[in-house]
């Protein structure tokens, strides 16, 4: 079971960075909008391989079926011109400096971390059930929540104006 | 197996920094940026999984709670911004930032 789950990890692991580099290099839009979807799934994956069921639904529902169609539409939406397409030379160098350097940063941080604090023992996982996470969510989180639809409304009404003609 | 999830995490990170760096067009920028929450969303997750939780937290679940939140304001943020981009283009007939200089003296 263990040897099971690493396999996926790294099936998932591998398709998600895949996708992530072909999703910021694609000049077409609504490519680089299709490699975000698999980034999203992927992800969700390795939600339910961290016991996590309730976040890999609900990054299955609110960003592939929300965040990424709202993309697709404002895409379609939008007359692109050419030249805001094309990915250029320097582009590319700035990207892949970027890309370098920060990749090692993180990487250099995470292994010192591993180093000094070896793996400890895994707490007894089990399954976690949806339960168990919207009991949290609605006892010791309840203000946070609110707060959350309060956020949404705002956005919500912020939206409104900002798309009103003039 | 923690220290994997957290590479993964950082690489998916970098691409979507390197992303903002690389590209002029104002959507895929908005695109990695989410690709950053992400990756910083799969941190707090696997950190919840494979450390012991604090004596003095009230329930071992907040982390995924937080990471609720988190998607709910990206999504509320995506809104928002493709709304800003929507307006913008009608002024200025183009997604390109390259177009959005007025500042540059």
């Amino acid at each position: 079971m263990e040897d099971f789950n690493r396999i996926l990890f790294w099936v998932f692991s591998t398709l998600m960075l895949g996708s992530g580099a072909l999703a910021i290099t694609r000049a077409h839009l609504v490519n680089a909008a299709m490699f975000f979807i698999q980034v999203i799934l992927c992800m969700a994956g390795l939600f339910l391989l961290l016991d996590a069921q309730f976040l890999a639904l609900i990054q299955v529902l609110v960003y592939a079926g929300s965040v990424v169609v709202l993309f697709l539409f404002v895409i379609m939406l939008l007359d692109q011109r050419e030249e805001s397409k094309r990915v250029t030379t320097g582009g590319m160098l700035a990207g892949g400096i970027t890309f370098a350097s920060l990749t090692a940063l993180l990487g250099t941080i995470v292994l010192q971390h591993a180093k000094t604090n070896p793996d400890a023992a895994l707490p007894a996982g089990g399954s976690v059930g949806l339960r168990d996470v919207v009991r949290t969510l609605f006892t010791h989180y309840l203000l946070p929540f609110e707060m959350t639809a309060l956020v949404l409304l705002a956005a919500m009404v912020g939206i409104v104006v900002l798309s009103r003609k003039r | 197996m923690l220290t994997d999830y957290l590479i993964v995490s950082g690489v998916l990170f970098a691409l979507g920094v390197a992303g903002v760096a690389m590209r002029r067009n104002i959507l895929v920028m908005l695109m990695s940026v989410e690709m950053c929450l992400n990756a910083a969303n799969l941190t707090v997750v696997a950190l919840q999984r494979y450390m012991p939780p604090h004596p003095e937290s009230v329930s071992p679940y907040g982390a995924q709670v937080m990471t609720l939140f988190v998607i709910a304001l990206a999504a509320a943020e995506v809104a928002v911004g493709l709304a800003l981009i929507v307006a913008l283009f009608r002024v200025k007939r183009s997604t390109s930032v390259e177009q959005l200089s007025e500042l540059k003296a």
